[in-house]
C-alpha cells in the first residue's frame, strides 16, 4: 500500500493524492459463470428488449477467441458496450450485450451499427464497440475495440492512432456479407490482438 | 473526466505462473494505454426493469436450499469513499456441496435441486445491497496436485463507467484453504487480498434465521480535479 511507488503520479493519476480507498482486487470469472449466462442478451435487438423499437443498421458481430496455441477458449464471456446509430451512449438505445462463446470459441451478436463517437473537441471517434473479456485464466478482464474496415474517420481515430500500424488490424472487422462483420480475437502469440489500458 | 487506474499491485497480473490457465491465455504484448473517451466513463444503464432482480437465492416459492443459510450486505463504493447507487451486482457460486449447478462441473458432489446459485440485486441511493443464501462448499480443481479452492461467491458489478466494470470473488473468514489458493494469492499487496474476505457480522445476521457477512466493494475512482497541485 505504499503510495510514494505510485510510478504514475507524473501523469496525473493518483500517486501523491491517492484517494482514501483503493478499488476492489479483480479476480477470475472462472470457468462457471454461465450461471450469470441468458443467451439472449446477445441479441440487442430482440423482440422483448429495449431496442426493439430503435431503427438503425442491423448487423452481427461475430468471431472467434482463441488462445497461445491457437485454440478455442470455449468458456470465455465476450461482453460489448457501444454507441447508438447516432453515435450517441445517452439516447434510449441500449447498447449492451453478452455473448459466451461456444465450444468452437465462436461468439455472435446482433445489434445496430455505431455511430461515429464525440471526442475531444470537435473531433470524432471512428464507429466502434467496446469489447471486454472475461475467462477462466483471466484474472481481469482484457479490454479491445472493435472498429469496422472501410470507414474514413479510421484514419484518424485517437485510440487506432496509438496503435503500430502493423497491429491495428486486430482490432479492424471485416465485412462478410448480410451485414455480418468478423474479428478473431487472439489471446497470445501470432495474430495476437492489442488490449488497451483504460 | 475519466477514472483512475488502480494502485498496479492491487490488482493481480495477466500472467500468473502458479495459475495454469493464464499460461495460455495472457497477452505476451504490453497493453496499450489509452485517454478514457465518453466510450469508457459512459455505462449501459443497467436497471431492474430490464434485468430481474432475485434477492434470496436460498429459497423461493415451494423450494429451499439444502445448507446453512447466509446474508450478506455491503456498500459499493468508489475510491473517494461515494457511493454508487443503480449498481448492478451478479453473484454466483457452488452450492453447499461445492458443486456447481453447471454443465461441466464433473465434481463428484450431490447437486441440489433446489439451488440455481445465481441471483442479480441492484444498490440502493446509499450504495447498499444484500442478499440472502447459502454458504458455498469447498471444491476440487485440477490446477496443481490436491487443489481446491476456498469458499467464495463470485461477483460482476456495472458502475457508472463501462471503464468500473468489475469481477471479483468474495472470500469467507478463517478459511484454512486462503493461504493455499492460486487465484486469491495473485493478488500481490496483502492488504488488497485481504479486503476480498467478508467479516461476520452480527447486525447483518438474521435472529433463528441466516448468519450475516459484510462485504463492501470499491470500484474505480475518478480522477482529481486537474492541477490540484500545479507545478
Ligand atoms: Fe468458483
Amino acid at each position: 500500500m505504499s503510495l510514494a511507488s505510485d510510478d504514475r503520479s507524473a501523469e496525473g493519476r493518483g500517486g501523491l493524492n491517492r484517494p482514501p480507498l483503493q478499488a476492489t482486487a479483480s479476480q477470475t470469472a472462472g470457468p462457471y459463470w454461465h450461471l450469470i449466462d441468458f443467451p439472449e442478451w446477445a441479441d440487442l435487438l430482440r423482440s422483448n428488449g429495449p431496442n426493439a423499437a430503435i431503427a438503425g443498421e442491423r448487423i452481427t458481430l461475430l468471431g472467434t477467441v482463441t488462445d497461445g496455441d491457437g485454440a478455442p477458449c470455449p468458456d470465455a464471456m465476450v461482453e460489448i458496450w457501444q454507441a447508438d446509430p447516432e453515435g450517441r451512449y445517452d439516447g434510449d438505445f441500449h447498447g449492451f450485450g453478452r455473448c459466451a462463446t461456444d465450444q468452437a470459441g465462436r461468439f455472435r451478436f446482433l445489434t445496430l451499427k455505431p455511430g461515429a463517437v464525440r471526442a475531444e473537441g470537435n473531433a470524432f471517434q471512428a464507429p466502434h464497440v467496446v469489447v471486454s473479456l472475461f475467462a477462466r485464466g483471466l484474472l481481469k478482464q482484457l479490454v479491445t475495440r472493435l472498429y469496422f474496415a472501410g470507414e474514413p474517420l479510421n484514419e484518424q481515430d485517437p485510440v487506432l492512432s496509438a496503435v503500430p500500424p502493423d497491429r491495428r488490424g486486430t482490432l479492424i472487422a471485416r465485412p462478410e456479407g448480410d451485414g455480418a462483420w468478423r474479428l478473431d480475437m487472439r489471446l497470445q502469440g501470432e495474430g495476437e490482438m492489442v488490449f488497451l489500458e483504460i | 473526466m475519466s477514472y483512475r487506474l488502480p494502485a498496479p499491485e492491487t490488482q493481480p497480473p495477466y500472467d500468473a505462473p502458479d495459475y495454469g490457465s493464464t499460461h495460455k491465455r495472457h497477452p505476451k504484448q504490453p497493453l496499450i494505454r489509452i485517454a478514457q473517451t465518453l466510450s469508457e466513463t459512459s455505462a449501459p444503464r443497467m436497471r431492474p426493469s430490464l434485468y430481474e432482480t432475485t434477492h434470496n437465492l436460498a429459497k423461493g416459492p415451494g423450494w429451499e436450499a439444502q445448507g446453512e443459510r447466509i446474508t450478506v450486505a455491503g456498500r459499493v463504493l468508489d475510491e473517494d469513499g461515494r457511493p454508487v447507487p443503480g449498481a448492478m451486482v451478479e453473484v454466483w457460486q457452488a452450492n453447499a456441496a461445492g458443486r456447481y449447478n453447471h454443465e461441466r462441473d464433473q465434481h463428484d458432489a450431490p447437486l441440489d435441486p433446489n439451488f440455481k446459485g445465481e441471483g442479480r440485486i441492484f444498490t440502493d441511493a446509499e450504495g447498499w445491497y444484500r442478499y440472502t443464501t447459502i454458504r458455498p462448499g469447498a471444491y476440487p480443481w485440477r490446477n496443481h496436485h490436491n487443489a481446491w479452492r476456498p469458499v467464495h461467491i463470485h461477483y460482476s458489478l456495472f458502475g457508472a463507467g463501462f471503464a468500473q466494470r468489475l469481477i471479483t470473488q468474495m472470500y469467507f473468514p478463517g478459511d484454512p484453504l486462503l493461504p493455499l489458493d492460486p487465484i486469491f494469492n495473485c493478488v500481490p499487496d496483502p492488504a488488497a487480498r485481504q479486503r476480498l474476505v467478508a467479516a461476520f457480522d452480527l447486525e447483518v445476521t438474521e435472529p433463528e434465521y441466516a448468519l450475516g457477512y459484510r462485504f463492501d466493494i470499491v470500484l474505480r475512482g475518478r480522477d482529481a480535479t486537474p492541477m490540484e497541485n500545479p507545478a
